[in-house]
């Protein structure tokens, strides 16, 4: 066993277990926060991604050992009903999700890749390329690429008004 | 994933010590093979010592006319890198092709080259390039710790720290990937060193994990171009064959990769 | 929110969930004490257990048991079934060998359960898992149908003998043989369809509970049918009587046709939960849903098709083999008869059709519906001869299918279906003019300055959705009827409730379903709630799969409206005195016609529930139910155009441009509609470019992870343009027709046509992987060279 403390959304949380336990396990099973989901074993399917220190990262594979000291923010970390990230609101917007399963994983990339590109500079092509890593099974992926083009429109806009 | 202990170490030399002590001890890059592989109970090491927050083991630095890249430095960390996009344009680009971006937060190149998977990207460059891998005991020619698939010439308490790549006056990379997985079919890094030798390896295809093509240097140091190196193939009798490429498919591709290579050095 | 109706492109309401995190997916629940099971699978494709020991598993730290299928079956559990007769053209029934949740004696399919450990955590599971030993006999193994029908290949179940399940056949076969002896030219393909793994994101899952004081059971599992599951525990399965059986399907990540089933893990989770005096769950990793999810298609077929000189089709002839794996899945044995043949006369007018299918027992994953479920395998079949034939005969490809298509409704097809509605020229016509088909020579031209090898292909499919009705179906050899019921709650506040049966995983009904209701009574759409899959709140439902939620569930929908309104009406006459037939409903009102008197429906829900003062002898309260039966299939139709561009160099497709034109009758919904047309076409271009579920002689699956099974990633697929036509259906009231599982079927032949086209050579099996067109672009320009 061995005691693993972070940051998870914003509050400060330590928890026992054991060293095999993989990041998502913690936040799943010892915290609760079931937005994050298990689709694979391989590391390709990309519904667990969550941030580690501001950064994507597939939280099944990753050691909770690995994140201790870390900053984590799960897609419940993002933003709620009632304030939504304007990539959730995009999302809903632009119907880019059917049965949900995937979406946690594929919010919490796209937030990762407009950061890492600068809201407004993506294009069809590049977010395709970009979602290398997250399996849809419903969507056929067209609504989602119209939902984070969108959103990452309208940060660019909001970064602008906000200057 | 079968019960395993985990250390963070917070040197080169405590990662090496904790190593030495463990009963089948593995050290933890970024976990990008290795925790897929333990998950799917495959491997099952007693002790796993985590490099990833040694400083000495992290980051970019120049090295003469080339770079020195911390064994802990992450693939997006080499793909971003400014030092690394001017100098060796065709590293930063592999690094900026392996796994999707998620993992490449993640996966290291210490962890990349330790593990030697046939079909992983890096020992490419390293080939191409005439890298120095930089271990707490040694420095060794990349060809030399190279050994086939899945082996390194590694001793079991010894730790990558470091990969020193000389400067080149070209270098790029083409992969065709493995339509399920993205891993490489067939990857190849073509590179003009900076004394003007021109050096040519394979990934993905090759039985024993990476291969230089002789033929294709040889060509490329007469004549710098994509025909140059057109008629060129592998024998397809040393080459990889699974259900997604046959060997002779697969020797299409490296001649195919190393023209598009070729091209896109300049 | 807002009124939102029949054709508004209204938001979903579940996605607010989805989006924050808030999703409940079986994996997510938890019942206090529970315990993690994990399977022991067999390693072999075709073994006798010999023995198993579990006593180091046992004595591992949180190991509650380890079960075994002798105490299964000393329980009196029963064998898992298939649900729908099919009788051989010699009039025997079908040959069905016996399949238990946990085998005892002998394994057939690598991945097969042969043991249950139920412990603390799912890691103390898993490892107990690993300890338990099983001793195995190896027996020869076949995985390739036309094998297993081989004199002297291994003999899978007793019941079965030379491994033949059944030998059926449909159409007039004198009739398609003279047809044949008439034809001026026939075209003649072997045509296999790739078998596939279904996918959905979430894997299976379920959480059992028992009650010892109650002696009831709950479960949660990922269900497309809830009712259908609890049905078939109870009445065949014997793990627990209907009524002390309460299942719930939760939000459920996807399903495709692969969570219809009720497979053996539920099965065993639910029985142990009592056994062991703990709640159990399990939850699927990856590799054991490519091991024991119901593969799809699967398909080795002959075909052939007469023209006369005219270029008109006189008949079509078709022999399958159909692998359905090692045991009979729940669907396994409709997929390849009613559900395919029955779609071969496509979307033309075929005087004679003669189909013969043989089903076949292999040492391979069950194979049962997948999405579009034997429709898309027809819809292959017939898109590649009519593409071939074309060629053959020197007319363009649309020319050729014009000059055969149906045009005057209802016709009756020689292979079962009456086709109610279409016009098929019509979405021909819209797919080509989208796709402009007619400047295809100059891109093509254009892509070859450019070392590209471009290609165009057509596929116009039909389906038959919303399997009805449940006479006829029966009488076809179905187990169950195929109606959909609705109960529509008024609350006496007049926010409303609809329980329906079907389920939804990703279909948006908590929208579509509201949508009814918004446009019925000009109420908000917030004001309505869909309550699913929960069989303590529904009373019985036949659940979602075939595209049937649009056709049959939401017809029982309006007819239990029609209802709440007729009833809503009286009182409002009632209470205005007015004439029932002068009360209009219109924005959330209802109003006397010709006159400024009204109430609001809110007003009328009070008045029927406070029921001071209701019309005599009306009962108090506004709760009406509805079956709904439907008087035939709903046929949706259209026209795909794929436009591809080779790299002749490393055999890679790109799909540079594909068009769809789509008659799906009346939309509720067309933002909805469309997610679902995208993630069909997504499907059949896996299908068509990537997918394939492949075995090793012996039975090893080598594409039982992500690494080796390719599915389409966002990179591997266009932004497609779609259109829609619409011929109302005139076999339901909303005059709908379904759109779930089109995409599927109309996407793998026009891809395939266009890779053929663009290669000039037509001898391409799907997947149409790289190194395959590589193959066959090296051939055509060494035979170009010669």
């Amino acid at each position: 066993m061995t005691k693993v403390s972070m940051v998870l959304n914003g509050k400060s949380v330590s928890a026992d277990v054991e060293d095999r336990t993989l990041l998502v396990g913690l936040i799943r099973d010892v915290r609760g926060l079931t937005g994050t989901h298990v689709g694979c074993d391989t590391s390709q399917c990309g519904a667990c991604v969550v941030h580690v220190n501001g950064k994507a990262v597939k939280s099944c594979t990753m050691l909770a050992a690995q994140a201790d000291g870390s900053e984590v923010v799960t897609l419940e970390g993002v933003g709620s009903a009632n304030n939504l990230h304007p990539v959730q609101a995009a999302f809903r917007e632009h119907h880019g999700l059917q049965c949900g399963f995937c979406t946690p994983g594929m919010i919490m990339s796209a937030i990762d890749m407009i950061n890492r590109h600068g809201a407004g500079n993506l294009d069809e092509k590049t977010i395709r390329h970009e979602l290398e890593g997250n399996i849809c099974r419903c969507t056929g992926y067209q609504n989602i690429v119209k939902a984070i083009k969108s959103a990452s429109d309208q940060m660019a806009g909001m970064a602008q008004a906000a200057e | 994933m079968y019960e395993t202990t985990y250390h963070r170490a917070g040197s080169a030399a405590e990662a090496a010590d904790l190593l030495a002590k463990a009963d089948d001890g593995k050290i933890l890059g970024g976990g990008q093979t290795l925790l897929p592989t333990m998950k799917q109970r495959l491997a099952a090491p007693s002790d796993l010592v985590d490099v990833t927050q040694i400083a000495e083991m992290k980051g970019i630095c120049a090295d003469g006319e080339g770079v020195a890249i911390g064994a802990a430095t992450t693939h997006a960390e080499v793909a971003s890198n400014h030092l690394v996009k001017s100098k060796l344009p065709g590293l930063a680009s592999l690094a900026g092709g392996i796994g999707d971006p998620a993992v490449r937060h993640m996966g290291t190149i210490g962890g990349s080259i330790a593990n030697n998977d046939p079909a992983a990207d890096y020992p490419s460059a390293l080939v191409a390039l005439g890298a120095t891998v930089v271990t707490n005991k040694r420095e060794l020619s990349s060809e030399d710790f190279f050994t086939g698939m899945f082996e390194t010439a590694l001793e079991e308490d010894e730790v990558v720290q470091s990969v020193k790549f000389p400067g080149a006056q070209k270098s790029a990379y083409a992969k065709y990937p493995n339509p399920a997985s993205r891993y490489a079919m067939a990857g190849v890094f073509v590179a003009q060193g900076s004394d003007g030798a021109v050096k040519v390896a394979v990934t993905g295809a090759g039985q024993d994990g990476v291969f230089r093509m002789n033929d294709m240097e040889a060509a490329l140091g007469s004549n710098w171009s994509a025909d140059a190196v057109s008629g060129i193939a592998p024998n397809a009798d040393d080459l990889l064959s699974d259900l997604h490429g046959s060997a002779a498919y697969r020797a299409n591709l490296v001649t195919v990769m190393a023209k598009r290579a070729v091209a896109a050095a300049g | 929110m807002a009124v939102e109706g029949i054709g508004a492109r209204a938001l979903r309401k579940e996605d607010k969930r989805f989006i924050t995190g808030k999703g409940k997916y079986t994996d997510d629940m938890t019942m206090p004490g529970m315990g993690y099971a994990a399977f022991v699978r067999s390693p072999h494709a075709h073994a006798k257990v010999t023995g198993i020991d579990a006593a180091a598993a046992l004595a591992m730290p949180g190991v509650d048991a380890v079960l075994t299928g002798d105490q299964l079956v000393g329980d009196g559990i029963g064998n898992l079934i298939c649900g729908w007769m099919i009788h051989s053209k010699d009039g025997t029934p079908m040959k069905m060998g016996g399949w238990r949740a946990l085998e005892p004696e002998i394994v057939r399919h690598v991945g097969q359960a042969v043991a249950v450990v139920i412990a603390d955590t799912q890691a103390q599971a898993r490892d107990a898992a690993d300890a338990v030993v099983v001793d195995y006999e190896e027996l020869d193994a076949v995985v390739d149908p036309l094998d297993a029908l081989k004199d002297g290949a291994p003999q899978l179940h007793p019941e079965a003998e030379g491994n033949l399940i059944f030998d059926w056949e449909i159409g007039d076969e004198a009739a398609t043989n003279e047809a044949f002896e008439k034809a001026a030219h026939v075209t003649k393909m072997e045509i296999h369809n790739n078998r596939l793994v279904p996918n959905p994101m979430e894997p299976r899952a379920a959480l059992a509970g028992y009650d010892d004081a109650e002696e009831h059971y709950t479960l949660y599992t990922t269900s497309q049918n809830p009712h259908v599951a609890r049905l078939v525990l109870s009445a065949f399965y014997a793990v627990a009587p209907e009524h002390k059986l309460r299942v719930i399907a939760p939000d459920v990540g996807g399903g495709f046709g692969s969570k219809i089933y009720i497979y053996p893990e539920e099965m065993v989770c639910l029985w142990a939960s009592k056994r062991v005096g703990r709640p159990v769950k399990w939850v699927s990793d990856r590799t054991e849903a490519f091991l024991t999810d119901a593969h799809g298609r699967d398909h080795r077929s002959e075909a052939e098709l007469a023209l006369d000189a005219d270029n008109k089709i006189l008949g079509f002839r078709v022999k399958t083999v159909a692998n359905i794996g090692a045991y009979m899945s729940l669907f396994s044995s409709s997929v390849p008869t009613y559900l395919y043949a029955t779609l071969l006369s496509g979307q033309y007018d075929i005087p004679a059709i003669h189909a013969n299918v043989k089903a076949v027992y292999t040492n391979t994953t069950p194979v049962d519906a997948y999405r579009g479920a034997g429709r898309p395998e027809a819809t292959y079949l017939v898109e590649r001869m009519m593409e071939t034939a074309s060629r053959e005969v020197g007319l363009s490809p649309a020319e050729f299918r014009r000059k055969n298509f149906i045009r005057a409704f209802p016709h009756q097809t020689p292979v079962i279906m009456c086709y109610d509605a279409g016009d098929y020229d019509a979405t021909l016509d819209a797919a080509l003019k989208a796709a402009d088909y007619d400047g295809f020579a100059a891109r093509k031209a254009e892509a070859a300055s450019r070392g590209k090898l471009r290609g165009i292909g057509l596929s116009c499919y039909i389906e038959a959705c919303g399997i009805a009705p449940s006479a006829a179906v029966g009488s076809l050899g179905a187990g169950v009827g195929l109606w959909e019921s609705a109960e529509v709650r008024v609350n006496p506040v007049g926010t409303i409730e609809v329980l329906t049966g079907s389920h939804s995983h990703g279909q948006g009904h908590e929208t579509t379903f509201a949508q009814l209701i918004s446009e019925r009574f000009g109420l908000d759409t917030d004001s309505v709630s869909i309550v699913h899959g929960d069989t303590d709140k529904v009373q019985f439902g036949m659940g979602t799969y075939g595209s049937r939620s649009g056709a049959v569930g939401m017809s029982a929908i309006v007819k239990a409206l029609d209802k709440v309104e007729s009833k809503a009406k009286k009182i409002a006459a009632h209470l205005m005195e007015a004439a029932e037939g002068d009360i209009q409903i219109e924005g959330g009102e209802l109003k006397v016609a010709g006159t400024d008197k009204k109430l609001t429906f809110t007003e009328v829900a009070l008045a029927a529930y406070t029921a001071h003062n209701l019309p005599e002898g009306m009962e108090p309260g506004l709760k009406e139910g509805a079956f709904y039966d439907p008087t035939n299939f709903t046929f949706p139709a259209g026209t795909y155009v794929c436009e591809v561009e080779i790299d002749p160099e490393t055999g890679k497709t790109e799909i540079v441009n594909f068009t769809a034109a789509d008659d799906f009758g009346k939309i509720i919904n067309p933002m909805i509609v469309e997610g679902q047309v995208h993630g069909g076409i997504t499907q059949g271009i896996g299908q068509a470019l990537l997918e394939n579920a492949a075995y090793d002689e012996g039975g090893q699956l080598l594409t039982a992870s992500y690494m080796d099974y390719t599915m389409p990633r966002a990179d591997d697929v266009p932004s497609y343009q779609l259109s829609t036509h619409v011929t109302e259906c005139p076999g339901n009231p909303l005059g709908m027709k379904g759109c779930g599982e089109a995409g599927a079927l109309g996407s793998p032949p026009a891809v395939i046509n266009a890779i053929t086209d663009a290669l000039g050579a037509n001898a391409l099996t799907m997947p149409a992987t790289p190194e395959r067109v590589w193959a066959l672009a090296q051939s055509g320009m060494k035979q170009a060279a010669e």
